[in-house]
């Protein structure tokens, strides 16, 4: 099965120029190609580069494993295109049409060509299948796995997003929390909550759960721990933001908030926070 | 009562409790609940769907639209292939908890909901079925 490709790579090497531009027409004409999405010169490149890389590895044998080392430069290729067009919103079948649709021209050219020799075009028909359908399938999986990236990093912006701890005052920190409070997420607002308390000495803390649509009573506990652990620091918390349906909710759940202050605003809260710091806030003049 | 639509989710992780949530609060929204009842039901799914996770090892439960005497409502069951509750009455007070939670999910949830249904069996599993009427 050593010379699988052999005739393949004649077939490709005589009809390059030829290919390329039937390949291009195929590709434009198609559903395949998003109509202004990529620039005619862009893809001229991108296919030209692509049969000369294919040409090179088919060369001097004809090994087909498109997984093997002779044909890095066109995976390499194949990676790149595929993650770029990615990005611009493609989808993996549309991404991996590029490889397909080269079958339909190629395909008539090993068929004039070899049309004498039954089995030769046989087994380039079958080499050239092997080879695209490989090659092919390259591209949805880098595809897939650029999206599995894109996924991972937003998640992780998500985690950093989601804790900002602000000083609303000198020594009066607020933590506004934003939507689920779930086990990975908390413990980051609970670390970043207790530094902001250690560096900046602050003696309130206002946790705001406005934000929050659910508390349930893991939500609850994490928030009953994040107050303790403050309190250890000698910070005292304020939680904020608890809307009726939120209130009745916890009621009828049986949560016991303790002796944690709880104001319905963030505004009372920071009413009740600075009167504690000892300050008051005084209109100067009759406002509008 | 009259099922009108239902639909199986699965809980295997921890991301499938805040997909059952959203789905719960969806569904909630489409039945016409107000803001108060939502939230009943949804934080209620919220804890069962953990106890599925946590102590069920994993389950599913299934969402049914339901129609009964001229009232709508939206019922859940929750159910796991676990270890089962030994003792459902301990299980059902507040405070009683075999893992690290407040112990208050299963008795809160009953609370939270017009009908509250649990059966379970050791070695085979738990099923809980929950009813909340608009």
């Amino acid at each position: 099965m050593s010379d699988n490709g052999k005739g393949l790579s004649e077939v490709l090497s005589k009809h390059e120029a030829d290919l390329q531009a039937d390949w291009i027409k195929e590709q434009t004409a198609g559903s395949a190609r998003r109509t202004g999405a990529i620039k005619e010169v862009e893809l001229r490149d991108q296919c030209k580069e692509f049969l000369g890389l294919v040409i090179e590895a088919l060369q001097g044998g004809g090994d087909l494993d498109v997984r093997g080392p002779r044909w890095n430069p066109v995976r390499d290729l194949l990676a790149n295109l595929s993650r770029s067009r990615g990005l611009q919103g493609f989808t993996p079948s549309e991404t991996a049409s590029f490889v397909f649709s080269l079958k339909k021209p190629l395909f008539a050219r090993i068929r004039r060509d070899l049309s004498k020799d039954g089995e030769a075009m046989a087994e380039a028909t079958l080499a050239a299948t092997v080879l695209l359908d490989g090659l092919g399938l390259y591209t949805t999986e880098v595809h897939q796995k650029a999206r599995e990236e894109i996924i991972a990093r937003q998640q992780q912006e998500m985690l950093e997003l989601s804790t900002p701890v602000v000083t609303l005052w000198e020594g009066i920190l607020a933590l506004p929390m934003i939507g689920t409070l779930d086990s990975a997420r908390t413990q980051v607002v609970m670390e970043s909550l207790l530094q902001k308390i250690v560096d900046t000495a602050s003696s309130i803390a206002i946790i705001d759960i406005t934000g929050v649509p659910t508390v349930d009573t893991l939500t609850a506990q994490h928030l009953l721990k994040t107050v303790t652990a403050a309190r250890l620091m000698g910070a005292e918390c304020i939680i904020s933001g608890i809307r009726p349906q939120i209130a009745q909710t916890i009621v009828h759940l049986g949560v016991d908030l303790g002796d944690v202050t709880t104001k319905a605003s963030l505004a009372d809260a920071l009413a009740v926070a600075l009167e504690r710091t000892g300050r008051a806030v005084r209109r100067v003049r009759a406002g509008s | 009562m009259v099922v009108s639509k239902d639909e199986i989710m699965e809980i295997r992780a921890s991301d499938h409790v805040v997909l059952v949530r959203q789905a719960v609060r969806k569904w909630s929204t489409e039945l016409g609940f107000g803001l108060v009842d939502q939230t009943k039901i949804i934080t209620a799914a919220s804890e069962l769907a953990r106890n599925t996770l946590d102590y069920g090892g994993g389950g599913t439960v299934r969402l049914e639209a339901v129609e009964s005497g001229g009232r709508r409502g939206l019922r859940l069951i929750f159910e796991d292939q676990g270890p089962g509750i030994v003792d459902l009455e301990k299980a059902l007070t507040d405070g009683y908890t075999t893992g690290k939670g407040m112990g208050m999910g299963l008795s809160g949830s009953k609370r939270l909901v017009n009908e509250f249904d649990i059966v379970s069996r050791v070695g085979e599993g738990t099923r809980v079925t929950i009813t909340r009427w608009k």
